[in-house]
């Protein structure tokens, strides 16, 4: 299990909102920050999640059809 | 005062609607999606908030199918503009704003054929008329829900029905009746909701928006307005997700923030609650009319119509009315043709147009009884003044 922070980066600030929306309904802990300038992405936030998470994340979003670029975890 | 000019912007506004936009402008004030910072994230979260609220107002699973314009307008004009192409054929009725005329006038230039269909003497457009006019192959069916002129409010749903029997994409022009009269997009049958910030969701002039249904075929639907989302900013072309490939430039946040709080105040108090209130108004102020000798009125029919009613006089033009109830008894309404010259020809009220009395959810009867006898006063002088 990854010990470390993910983040997962989307297209847009509202896609990131709905992330976090997401995410907190299921009770995992995330915040938007900044997207940290090592990593590609669209727009200026994505959601950060601790590591035990990414699982969990990855299937929420595909469940719900949430579309996001990647999870890339530090 | 005694305002009754709620069909052009409602007021007052519910105090905490105020407040939100001041708070908003005194401790978030960010430009939203556009850097990472905590205020930035903020105002990205009121947006997103106020199309989730909205979402769950007009009943769609996808908030992100909200998209945000400046008014009603331009929300329309990005649905005509944005999906008919020439040789299109769209179809619309006789009770519509310019809003939706004008575009089409301007279409029509460009190879799109337009056809309207003409309504009842009270404004209605009968499904089974429209269905026979849906035998042509047709793009889309446009019509205004609720009429500005004598607030009749259309069937919706079976308008849709046959608009989609006939494989249109239909487009309602809901400025007069979001957040006052229950829409659910998929049972009613609508494709496309243009909707107003500033009527019957209480929220600020300058907001509005397009709600996409789940068949409108968003690839194909142009963009009216190019440039900057804070999102792809390494392309120099539009992002094809929702809401940003139809959202360019900073949009009115404060305005939004206010929106928001307007719709979260109709969903506490229920649009049930609020027809049932209007739908009372609009009875005091029809009937509370028709017993004032000298006027010919418009309305809707009982139970279908919004407190929007329009009368002339027989003796006295309708700006002077106007004129005479603001300055003498300070009666606010709005006298002319309420930029709706196909509304007033189909009603026989043009080219003079009419005076509107339109009250909203915070008007009292009391009021409405006061700017009847207003009327009353001032056609019973008729032009001896």
């Amino acid at each position: 299990m990854n010990e470390g922070q993910c983040v997962a980066l989307f297209h847009s600030t509202s896609l990131a909102l709905r992330g976090e929306k997401l995410c907190r309904a299921e009770g995992i802990p995330v915040k938007l920050i900044p997207v940290p300038r090592r990593l590609s992405s669209d727009c200026g936030v994505c959601l950060r999640f601790a590591g035990a998470f990414e699982e969990r994340v990855r299937a929420l979003f595909n469940e719900r059809a949430l579309e996001f670029e990647d999870i890339v975890c530090l | 005062m005694i305002y009754l000019d709620n069909a052009a912007t409602s007021f007052p506004k519910p105090a905490r609607v105020v407040d939100a936009m001041t708070e908003f402008a005194r401790e978030i004030g960010a430009n939203p999606g556009r850097s990472g910072h905590r205020l930035s994230v903020e105002a990205g979260r009121t947006i997103y908030d106020a199309r989730e609220a909205l979402a769950s107002l007009f009943k769609i699973r996808d908030p992100l199918r909200v998209i945000f314009t400046a008014n009603a307008t331009v929300g329309l004009n990005q649905a005509l503009l944005g999906l008919l192409s020439a040789g299109d054929r769209v179809v619309t009725s006789g009770m519509e704003h310019n809003s939706v005329m004008r575009p089409l006038r301007f279409l029509e230039a460009s190879g799109i054929r337009v056809a309207t269909v003409p309504c009842s003497s009270q404004g209605l457009l009968d499904p089974d008329e429209l269905r026979r006019t849906l035998s042509e192959r047709t793009a889309m069916v446009v019509v205004n829900h609720g009429s500005n002129v004598n607030g009749c409010i259309q069937p919706v749903r079976a308008l849709g029905a046959a608009a989609r029997e006939a494989g249109a994409l239909f487009l309602v022009d809901a400025a007069q009746t979001a957040g006052c009269v229950e829409i659910d997009m998929a049972e009613d049958n609508i494709d496309l909701l243009a909707f107003t910030g500033h009527k019957a969701l209480y929220g600020p002039q300058g907001t509005g928006g397009l709600v996409l249904g789940g068949r409108v075929p968003v690839e194909r639907m142009r963009p009216i307005v190019f440039g900057g989302t804070g999102s792809r900013s390494e392309y120099e072309t539009q992002p094809d997700f929702l809401p940003d490939r139809y959202e360019s430039g900073t949009p009115n946040t404060v305005g939004i923030a206010g929106l928001l709080e307007g719709v979260r105040f109709i969903l506490e108090t229920g649009v049930t609650a609020i027809r049932r209130r209007e739908d009372a108004l609009a009875d005091v102020l029809t009937e509370g009319l028709a017993e004032v000798n000298g006027l010919r009125i418009f309305s809707g029919s009982g139970g279908s119509r919004l407190p929007t009613v329009s009368f002339t006089g027989d003796t006295l033009p309708p700006d002077e009315i106007g004129l005479r109830l603001d300055e003498e008894f300070g009666v606010l309404c709005r006298v002319g043709l309420h930029c709706s010259p196909a509304a007033h020809n189909t009603l026989g009220s043009f080219p003079d147009g009419t005076v509107r009395l339109s009250a909203g959810l915070f008007t009292t009867e009391e009021e409405i009884r006061a700017a009847i006898d207003a009327v009353r006063v001032i056609v019973s002088e008729g032009g001896a003044r």
